[in-house]
Order: structure tokens, then sequence, then C-alpha cells
């Protein structure tokens, strides 16, 4: 198994996630510059968190223009895993490798604390180690995290199944109170239609040690694994609609 | 994540000012009889900068010599960018403190924001990788518009900046007084993380090698932004063309480009481009390691056009550093630097003869001892005790007029220093780099050390500056004392000290006299603990208007030998005892609760008993470390009430608790009266007996006072017979009985502050 972690110049979660994947996890995590124009040989890739180029326009706008990136599409229909983090998150949706946008938050303001996440789909290889409706408690940090979805296009993000996680209460709740950046229907993570690009806006790689942050997070960094060890391939199942 | 400015301030302007201002005619002279010529403009405007206060602690520097520089584990003490403690298992920590004050008052965002950039920049300088920032912030009255603007500014400055740069900031403390409505206060802690073997140093050595710029370009802003930190403000659009503009971007790149040329092994020395820019660097870097350096100022990368030799030498353009490099190794460094996108160009080399010879192409602009630039004359202002102080003593509580228990408890939850600071830290990313093990809101942050496992530090900043008014000999020695006091709680032993001095003018005696008796304190306090002052920062002219209160800041930094071991505030189980180490008595003189409940500003401090304090001290941190109690939090700001209602706010369970009213102390005494070298702990029933022998073991006395339990804090006299019924101002013998959600709602300042 082999994960690359994508640097990008002003990436700062970046060894923060090769961390959690190689020395708490034991997995074999490598890093790939920018420049990189190719990115086969790898099992996944993980687009970290942080401020890629500044971010001082849109978040993960630049990000796209960069060689791994543009390699990222190629790979996803080669049959790659991309899982995109917080910054990571934003440049797949810039990629328009996942739906919708990112607004900044409600109240205008970076937040950076803990909020729990709702498992909504466990058939995505960074769920499949989740059942439905399982609560992760996992950090946010970021000042655009505010996910829009354009009218038009909400009901393929549905009947495709692509919401991966809301924000919720301890206990599961969904509710506006608990929901830390207005977000459109409380959605924390989306997935490609087949599930093998996952963005989300929490940083599972702070919740994958008892010692700081508890082991949530592990949990999807697990589900990976698990999944590229035993051989299991996206499914393009048909889907049911709700 | 996204760094913007969200307070649009305007773009700094360039400089109007002219060479040399800020020199006293007798510098003038000075500076002719060392060059025994007149200087050139460049030299003229070198000499401004570097024998500005800022820059050359001209007022401070005698009395700073006090501060003891030794201690176990000491490393790397004042002179170089930082100090450095060694924290075991062959890893240093290095860290340091500054002020970022004028800059603040100005251009709130930008001010803070650079503030945390350059501290870190020199974090950097000594080859460590910055692994967390404390602040210390000091406003105005709140609900004054001005001071809300400026407030909520700086809080951005630091989270705009710290948050790209992917460096967590792990506490701070705030505190509000209308002595800093104009004047205030943004200290910036950071520190940072080496291996011994591979500290780095300024000292420019090696004739022949390589003198590197590296970093961003160099423009106009920040000009003479030390000589306009070493004055009070003007209120002009002059003093904002001295403000820097940051980029934690290039910061970043900055960092990581830094620590990789760091690691060819090629660089011989390092310091980050400051306050005075390329002509600190140059002539420090020059000075330290007695040699020469000759440069062309040409080959500086630039962003703008036009820019005069003055206005290179003196850009504080943010995020550069100067290198020395290995003769023919350059080549190196400038590939690091383009695979990071930033300039690298090699400006001049290091010459044997102590000569600094700077050219702007073939046109010589500055020929002198790099020496006669750092070596700035000293004085020894007056000091005259303030006359303010006698009338402060004689304040007496009997004149205060009485007031409910619960309403003084809520109204000290709700004030600004002692309310949760929530809505500031859950702006800052207090996480990344997955070392906190601790967050903002504890007593101090605590991170691990993965290269040390399971070693962990902790670091905390305090100073009371109501205090400091009031004495600030006794100040001084209460922000030691309290640093330790909280790095207790949290299970860390002290190991090293820097410290943020922010007073007025030191040209007058009474400020100088309270500067110099602080100083004091300090070094009384570090002395009875045995930890050095590694580092530190002195800010004078903080005057707009009135002058502030005295305010040192101290940095602590702390060991743990197992970060695993530690505890938090909170109460955390059902039927734990809770139990008060230390004295029992509090006095009301310089208390927050005068301050905030009777809007009163006085008192008479006692001298502290120092070996007390320090044993009690010593004792929680045993019992923390032990595992002998499950919480731990120190009476500080609001006495022993407002310390049991943090530890169930923080714990979300209630308290029952009956305090000793036996003789003629008044119940506002008892509840919110302060004094160091109290700590509440809560623990298991069956680790008493631990505890008590740890009590014995360090002479500290030890007092069961209640249990956890319930969702109100309940808090009862144990009054003789005779005065039941006249003790407290509510029922007889019940002092306080609130429920929870009330005291958290006092203290969430969401809506308020946020």
């Amino acid at each position: 198994m082999n994960i690359g972690i994508v640097v990008f110049p002003g990436s700062n979660c970046d060894a923060d996630t090769y961390h959690a994947v190689r020395d708490v996890l034991g997995y074999h995590g490598q890093y790939v510059w920018h420049e990189e124009r190719s990115l086969a040989g790898l099992d996944a890739v993980i687009l970290p968190g942080g401020f890629s180029y500044g971010d001082y326009l849109r978040a993960g706008a630049i990000a796209t223009t960069s060689p791994a990136v543009r390699a990222l599409k190629p790979y996803v229909t080669g049959g790659g895993l991309v899982l995109g983090i917080c910054n990571g998150f934003q440049t797949l949706l810039e990629a328009g490798l996942l739906p919708g946008a990112m607004q900044p938050n409600l109240s205008g303001q970076f937040r950076c604390e803990f909020v729990h996440l709702r498992t909504e789909r466990a058939d995505t290889p960074f769920t499949c180690g989740l059942k439905p409706g399982d609560v992760l408690r996992i950090p946010i940090a970021h000042a655009e995290g505010r996910y829009l979805i354009e009218p038009a296009a909400r009901p393929a993000l549905a009947a495709h199944r692509q919401v991966v996680f809301r924000y919720c209460s301890a206990h599961g709740a969904v509710t506006p109170a608990v929901n830390p950046n207005g977000s459109e229907d409380a959605i924390a993570g989306v997935a490609s239609p087949s599930g093998a690009v996952l963005g989300l806006m929490p940083h599972p790689e702070r919740a994958s040690d008892e010692l700081v942050g508890g082991t949530d997070g592990a949990r999807i960094f697990s589900s990976l694994a698990m999944w590229i060890t035993t051989g299991r391939r996206p499914s393009m199942q048909p889907v049911e609609v709700h | 994540m996204v760094a913007r400015p969200r307070i649009e301030e305007p773009a700094p302007a360039p400089a109007v000012r002219a060479p040399g201002a800020g020199l006293r005619p007798s510098e003038r002279d000075e500076i002719r009889r060392r060059l025994g010529r007149d200087p050139t403009p460049a030299e003229l405007g070198m000499f401004d900068v570097m024998w500005s206060e800022h820059c050359a602690y001209k007022h401070s520097r005698a009395v700073l010599k006090r501060l003891p520089a030794r201690g176990p584990g000491l490393l790397r003490g004042p002179g170089e960018n930082a100090g450095a403690v060694s924290v075991g298992a062959g890893w240093a920590a290095v860290f340091k403190m500054e002020s970022h004050n004028h800059p603040s008052a100005v251009a709130p965002y930008h001010g803070a924001a650079t503030g945390v950039g350059g501290i870190i920049r020199d974090i950097l300088a000594m080859g460590a990788r910055p692994i967390a920032l404390l602040d210390s912030l000091r406003f105005g009255p709140p609900d004054d518009p001005g001071v809300a603007r400026t407030m909520h500014g700086v809080v951005s400055g630091i989270a705009g900046y710290g948050n790209s740069i992917g460096v967590p900031t792990v506490g701070g403390e705030l505190a509000c007084a209308p002595c800093y409505r104009r004047s205030p206060l943004v200290n910036v802690a950071c520190l940072g993380l080496v291996r011994e073997d591979r500290i780095a140093t300024s000292r420019a050595a090696g004739p022949g090698n390589a003198v590197l710029y590296l970093g961003a370009r160099t423009g106009r802003d920040g000009m003479h932004g030390a000589a306009f930190a070493s004055a009070g403000l003007a209120g002009d659009a002059a003093d904002r063309s001295a403000v820097q503009m940051g980029d934690p971007f290039a910061g970043k790149l900055l960092i990581e480009a830094t620590l990789e040329a760091l690691m060819t092994g090629a660089v011989v020395a390092l310091q980050d481009l400051g306050a005075a820019g390329l002509t600190c660097a140059l002539s420090e870097m020059a000075a330290r390691g007695g040699v020469g350096m000759e440069v062309d100022l040409r080959i500086v990368p630039r962003r703008e056009d036009g820019m005069t030799p003055e206005e290179v030498l003196l850009s504080e353009s943010q995020e550069r550093m100067l290198l020395v490099v290995q003769a023919g190794r350059h080549a190196e460094i400038c590939k690091i630097a383009g695979r990071w996108g930033l300039a690298a160009a090699v400006i001049g080399t290091v010459t044997a003869d102590p000569l600094l010879l700077i050219r702007d192409g073939d046109h010589v602009v500055a020929r002198l001892d790099p020496r006669h630039l750092t070596d700035a004359p000293a004085y020894a202002p007056d000091a005259v005790e303030p006359a303010y102080l006698a009338a402060l003593r004689g304040f007496d509580p009997a004149s205060l007029a009485p007031v409910a228990a619960a309403d003084a408890l809520i109204a000290l939850l709700r004030s600004p220093g002692v309310a949760s600071k929530r809505w500031v830290y859950r702006q800052y990313d207090h996480m990344i780099q997955t070392n906190t093990v601790l967050p903002p809101g504890a007593d101090a942050a605590v991170l691990r050390i993965r290269e040390a496992a399971p070693r962990g530090v902790a670091l905390t900043v305090d100073g009371n500056s109501r205090y400091c008014y009031l004495d600030p000999y006794v100040g001084g020695i209460l922000a030691v004392l309290e640093a330790a006091q909280n790095l207790a709680c949290v299970g860390a032993a002290p190991a090293a000290v820097t410290d943020c001095l922010n007073f007025a003018s030191p040209e007058r005696p009474e400020v100088f006299w309270t500067f110099r008796r602080a100083v004091e304190g300090i070094a009384h306090g570090c002395e009875a603990l045995d930890v050095p002052v590694v580092g530190g920062n002195v800010s004078f002219y903080n005057e707009a208007g009135e002058g502030i209160y005295p305010t040192p800041v101290v940095a602590m930094l702390g060991r743990l030998d197992d970060v695993r071991r530690h505890a938090g505030a909170g109460w955390t189980r059902d039927g734990d005892l809770v139990v008060l180490v230390g004295c029992e008595c509090g006095r009301l003189d310089g208390s927050e609760y005068l301050a905030t409940v009777h809007g009163i500003t006085a008192g008479r401090l006692r001298e502290p008993d120092v070996p007390a304090a320090a044993r009690a001290i010593r004792c929680v941190r045993e019992a923390v470390a032990g595992g002998v109690v499950s919480s731990a939090h120190d009476c500080s700001e609001g006495g022993i009430a407002v310390a049991l209602a943090e530890c169930s706010v923080a714990g979300g369970l209630g308290a029952r608790v009956v305090l000793d009213a036996a003789g003629e102390r008044r119940p506002d005494e008892i509840l919110f009266g302060e004094q160091i070298g109290r700590i509440v702990v809560s623990l298991r029933p069956d680790a008493l007996s631990a505890l008590g022998e740890l009590a014995r073991r360090f002479a500290v006395p030890l007092k069961v006072i209640g249990s956890v339990g319930g969702g109100r804090l309940i808090i009862d006299a144990d009054v003789a017979p005779s005065r039941a019924g006249t003790a407290a101002p509510g029922s007889a013998g019940r002092w306080l009985d609130v429920d929870l959600s009330t005291l958290a709602a006092a203290s969430e300042t969401e809506g308020r502050l946020s």
C-alpha cells in the first residue's frame, strides 16, 4: 500500500497527515511534490489541509493549476482513490472533481474546534469500516467551509448518495445549532458518485492519536487501508433515490 | 482555509522622516567622535535605527543585567536571537517573546500579524522549527467601540498569520483596563524545537564566505519601524508608514526553505531581518562574529523600483533572512530557495577586518566598524517612586459596600479578563502539528514532544498589571510565581523564562522606577525558583494619552517527564474530594473583585512568602505528575470562588464546598481575596493519603473543603455559632448556590465580546 500526500507551497497539514498515516497507523506514505505530473503507482492520494499558494484568491483556486492536481483526473479515471481534507476539499471543488462550492463561514471567522460528524454513507473506500449513523468526533479548522450547491445540482447529489458526512450533535442529531459554518444541509463531506473521491472539511489526521484529539479520525484512514488491502474497487452500483 | 484581513486598513505609504531624527545632539557628537568624521546620510540613518531604544535597549540594558541568566539545562542565554533549554533526549526548546505594541495600536491587523511573523523568524534563526505561539494581550474597556475595533483587529491579525503559517496558537491571556485604551499591548511568544547539536548561531564567520539574502523581496514598508517603536505615538499618517505588511504564505515558505538550507550544513550563521532590517542583521552578525562584511545593495531583491540605498538598508519588509554560507556552496541554497519560490541572492562576502563596507554599485554608502552601530550609548535614567503609590496603599476594605456573593461571582465571571477566552482561541488554529495535549483554556498549554517521547513541555504567559501598578516589585515576583503555579497545575516543572517588559516613557523618573522595581521582582522570583531568564524584550513609550500600567509579562516554559501525566482544571468525577493546597487566606488589595465589582484599584500588596509559595507549587506539580489528583487549578483573579466556578464549568460538574469563616475576616475577602500559592485540586477519596504525604514532605497546608457532584456550585460558610447569620450577606451560613448553566453563561462571551 502506498499513499501519496501532495505538498503544495502553503500546505501546512501535510506533515500531520503523513504522521497519522505512517507513524500512528503504520501504513506506507510518501510526499508528492505539487509539480509531479504523474500519480501512477499510488494506491490513494491525499490532498492535505493548509493554505495552498497562500489562498489569497479563493481557497484552493490556484492549486488547481498545479501539475499534481491536473494529474488527478486521469488518476481517478484509472481507478485511483482521492481524499481531500479541508484545503484539499476546497481544491477538489475548484478542480471540478466534486460538485458544489465553498463560501466563508457564516460567522465570518476562522473556526478551530471539535465537531461531530454523522456517517451518511459507509460503502466508500474511506468509510467502509464505519456504519451509517456512526458519529465521529473530529476537529475543524477553517475560515471558508460553508458548503453550498446550486439548486439544479441537488437532485443529482441526493440521487448518487454523495453526502458522506453531516455535522451533527454528539448523539447524531442534525440541527442548525451544531452546524459550525452554515453549510447547506449540514454537509461536511461529499464524495464522487462512485465514492472514489471524498472531500471533507474536518481533519481526521488531528483525531488519530489518543493523546491528542482521540482516534475517531483514524477510522477514516483505516477504512481506506482495509479497502486497499482487500482489493475492493469502488462500485458504480445503481443507486436508490430517497 | 483562507487568510484574509477582515479589517480593512490602508496600506503603508512611503515614510517621510529625516535621517537621524531620533538621535540626541550628544549622540550625534558621539557618532562623529567614533567615526572621526561626519557620517554619510546612509550611516546617519543606520545609527538612527540601531541606536533607537527598540534596538539598543539604551535605557534598560543596565537594569536587565539583574535578571538571572543561569540555570539547569540552559543551552543558550540572552544575546542570541532566542534562548534555548534542553528538554531531554538531545532536543532543545527555543523560545522568546516580543512586543508589537506600537504597530498594533496604529494598524491592529497588520501590526499583530507581523508581530507573529517576527517572533517566528527569531525562533527560526536559531535553527528551530516553530511549534507553538502564545499571546498576551491588553486592551482598553471593550465597550468602547474604538477598543473593540482594535481588539478584533488584533485577534484577526494573529489568526490570519498564525493559522496560515501553520504554527498553533496554544494559549495566552487577555486583560482590559482603561490605561490601554489607546496603547494596546500585543506580546507574542514562540516556541521552537531543534536538536541540541544543531542550534544555529548569528555569529558571522569565515572571511570569503557568502552573505546571502533569502526570502521575500524588499519594499518600502515598515520604514523606521524601530525608531517609531521608540517614541510615543504621534497619531498621524506617518505612524502608519512604519507598520509592516505580513505575508504568512511567504513566511511558511521561508520556514521550510530555511530549515532545508540548514540541513545542507553549508549555513555558517543566520539572522532574521526584523527591526532595522538589513542594517541590524548586517551589523549584529558581523559584530557578534568579530568580522566585517562587504555588501552591494544593488543586488538586494526588490519589489519596488527607485528605492534609495537608505531605503534598502532600513526597510522592514517581512519574511526575509540573512545567511552566511560557506564559500562556494551558495548555489545549493539558491536552489532550495527556487524550489520554494523565494528570492535568494549573494549580496556580499564576509571579510576579516571588522569593517562594514556597504556599496550601491560602485558608490560606497557606508563604511564603518559594525560595533559602532551595535554598541549604543547606555543611559542610567533617574528613578523616583511615584507619588500615587502612597495614596493607594491607604485603602481600607472596611469602606466597601456589601455585595451579594452570587452577584459578585457572576460579575467577575463576566469580566473580560476572567471570562472564557473561547471567543478568541477558537479563531486560532491551536491543533495544527498535532502536538497540543492541553489546548487553550487550560492553566498552561501542554505539548507533547514526539521526538523525545514521552516527554512534553508546557507554556504559560502571565502578568497582572494591576499588581504592578500598586507595587511593581511584588507584581514582578507574582508574575513569575503565577506562571510557575500554572505550570504546576498541568504537571510541569519550570525550565526557563522569557519576558516582555511593557512600560511608558523611561525618561520619566516615576516610570523608570517602576521598570527597575519590576525587573528586580522578576529576578527575585526566578532566583527563588532557580529558573533562568533566557531572553526577552523591552517596550517603552507605551503612552498615547495616559501612560500604561507597568506591565511586565512573563512567559514560562516547563518540562514534563511524561506528558501523559498531566491534569486539566475541570472536575472529572462525581464524588471526588475538593482540596485546597496552600494557605486559606486571600486579600482584597489589588484584587479583580475590587476592580470589577467596586471599581477600585488600590491597596497595599504584601510581599509574598516566596519559599512557601514555591513549596505549594512543587507539591501540586508532584501530585499531578504522580497521578495523585484528577484536576488542578490555581486561585488567581477572583480568588477561590472564581477558581471553584471555573473548575465546575470546565468539568461540567458542580461541587459543594465549605470555607472557614471563623475570625473577623470578611466574606468577600474569603471568597474573592487573592494570594499566590493557593491551588484547588480534586481527587479520589482513596488518594487523599498520598496527597497528604506530599503535603507533609513539602510542609504545605492542605484542607479538604468539599466534594464534586451535582449541577450546582454551593459554597457554605463554616461559621462559629456566635456569628451565624452575620457572616454571609445572604442566608445564614450559605454564601453561594448557583447552578452550572448560570455560571457557564456568565463566563461565555459569545455575543458579548465575539
